[in-house]
């Protein structure tokens, strides 16, 4: 196969990239392709599967009602969380691009902390502020203003408030990234010909940042819409999300079938998302947080 | 006559320094608007975390407000609860390799995809990048039947394999932005002067690239370090990370116990990417 034309690569890039590719080939496409023909079969009253062509738990996933409650609650979570993500990180990461001071590298550095921080406690860590025993809840105790402990925890609002928590970095970062990039004499100019600092950044700096706003908002809610320990650890019994399902079908059940179909039908909605999203702005906006 | 003719001018000069001044004083009121948003912003993001420590030196049999004194006793209740050890050594083993494949996978294929031209190159480069772009759950569904289907049980080589898939598109980033930054005539220089390609990587773009590797490497291990989505999935019956410990000792209430572990848990994913830093940062000028 090794081309005579010595400037030609032959096979070198295809043995340096084996590895990985067969990595990813191995461990992804091939299960995700097992997925979709388990999802197919049937899990008996024993069960064990049956083999087959059955469309028993599409069907199921599809029309039953309590499926698709789940799913809408679960994208608008999501997407409230995403909101939250804008409305919160939007001026940070303006104050981050914008400040000239030495506290900038600092503000970066702390930034990049949560990343390192386990997802576990950042999300329990909710329960030692809002819990019945929890910060909040002494502080108000303490001043009088309630006789006994309130029960702020455990509903879609603190499922929610965890999820910020969680996505805000993510959000933060890109939105920075963009603002980053914009040439500051662009401003300058639009100030020097009259335009108000409002005007300046309505009509320049906000549509610059908006790829950086996109890439933000894609990744808080494909990340948001996939998790199931935050509605766990947060929420009460009613605030499942779509992979709660799954967890529940493949760990609690061990319904090999259906969680494959849940999963499919997950892996849809939120490819169809990034689809969108590539259509629209491309697949190098995320990878720009990484230079 | 000539005041009617002024009037305007003066009213006008008047009313540009009023907005100048107006200006001015949105600007400096604006951006201290701006500055504290964005503390209150930080707080938001550091101060549960920050509570988490504080308890953990709380004194009180219950792992709450209000604090009863500065004690270690729960850090020590940790090193004497052999679940916990056992965790903790079962992450860090973890992590460690993970780290370990999944750099040498990264750099490989960074390397090919730099350095080389050939067919296919952007859509081998998404699907490089595309197991972070699957959700982590449907990911961990898959693979898990994918091995049960082979009729291999769940096992620790499984959550290495399964670590090692969600981390390599970070390390693949990561060392692909660097490598694109260091310049091809360094390597043509070592191969004119003889160097075979192996002496010419090991030699002149490996010592260059090394800060990003260093960083592929953190990276691998902090997401390994911390991961519960997949590893619950994963995770034979009676191994526990980290993580999942923490997960299950949730699942009773919040006990000083978790604190104490979330303390040290902070302080591990927090110390070794700052040394990590420390480090490359010195790499980097010992290049110079």
């Amino acid at each position: 196969m090794a081309s005579s034309d010595a400037e030609a690569p032959g096979l070198r890039p295809w043995i340096l990239m084996a590895p990985a590719l067969g990595a990813v080939t191995l461990l992804l496409a091939v299960p995700l392709c097992f997925i979709a023909v388990y999802s197919f079969w049937l899990r008996t009253a024993v069960g064990s599967e049956q083999v087959g062509f059955h469309l028993d738990n599409w069907i199921e996933v599809l029309t039953d009602p309590f499926y698709r409650d789940i799913l809408l609650q679960t994208l608008r979570i999501a997407a409230l969380s995403t909101l939250c993500c804008i409305l919160l990180g939007y001026v940070p990461a303006y104050f981050i691009a914008r400040s000239k001071t030495r506290h900038k590298a600092l503000l970066i550095l702390l930034l990049m902390l949560p990343f390192w921080i386990s997802y576990i406690i950042r999300t329990m860590s909710w329960i030692n502020i809002l819990g019945v025993s929890g910060a909040l809840n002494a502080f108000l105790l303490w001043l009088g203003v309630i006789g006994e402990p309130l029960q702020i925890l455990y509903n879609e609002g603190t499922v929610i408030l965890g999820l910020v928590h969680f996505l805000l970095p993510f959000m933060i970062l890109n939105i920075y990234v963009s603002l980053d990039g914009i040439d500051p004499n662009l401003v300058d100019a639009a100030r020097s010909l009259g335009s108000t600092a409002w005007q300046a950044f309505r009509e320049i700096t906000l549509p610059l940042s908006l790829p950086g706003l996109a890439a933000g908002s894609l990744l808080c809610f494909v990340l948001g819409a996939g998790t199931y320990i935050t509605p766990l650890v947060l929420g009460g019994p009613t605030d499942a999300m779509f992979a709660n399902l799954v967890f529940e079908a493949i760990i609690t059940q061990i319904d090999w079938p259906l969680g494959s179909a849940l999963s499919l039908a997950l892996l849809v909605v939120l490819g169809a998302v990034v689809m969108l999203y590539t259509r629209y702005a491309g697949i190098g906006q995320l990878a720009k947080s990484f230079r | 006559m000539t005041t009617t003719v002024h009037t305007p001018v003066a009213k006008d000069t008047d009313a540009a320094a009023g907005g100048l001044r107006r200006a001015a004083g949105g600007l400096v009121t604006g951006w201290s608007l701006i500055r504290a948003f964005t503390v209150l912003v930080y707080l938001f993001m550091f101060l549960p975390v920050a509570v988490v420590v504080l308890l953990a030196f709380n004194a009180s049999q219950f792992g709450s407000f209000p604090m009863e004194g500065f004690s270690f006793r729960w850090f020590v209740a940790l090193w004497n609860n052999e679940a916990i050890v056992r965790a903790f050594k079962t992450s860090l083993l973890l992590g460690a390799l993970t780290a370990l494949v999944s750099t040498t996978l990264g750099v490989l294929a960074s390397l090919a995809l730099v350095r080389y031209d050939f067919r296919g190159k952007s859509l081998i480069t998404t699907s490089l990048i595309a197991p972070i772009l699957v959700p982590e759950v449907v990911l961990a569904v898959a693979l898990l039947l994918f091995l049960r289907a082979l009729d291999m049980p769940k096992s620790f080589p499984l959550l290495l394999l399964g670590h090692v898939i969600f981390t390599l598109p970070f390390v693949v980033l990561i060392v692909q932005a660097r490598l694109v930054a260091v310049r091809r005539e360094y390597e043509e220089a070592a191969m004119s002067l003889g160097a075979n390609a192996f002496h010419t990587f090991r030699e002149v773009t490996l010592p260059l690239i090394m800060p990003a590797v260093f960083a592929g490497i953190i990276f691998a291990f902090t997401i390994s370090f911390d991961d519960i989505t997949g590893t619950l999935f994963w995770k034979p019956g009676g191994v526990e990370t980290v993580p999942t410990q923490i997960f299950a000792m949730l699942r009773n209430s919040i006990s000083p116990e978790i604190n104490a572990l979330g303390a040290v848990m902070v302080g591990v994913t927090v110390a070794v990417p700052l040394a990590g830093a420390a480090i490359a940062r010195r790499m980097a000028a010992a290049l110079k």
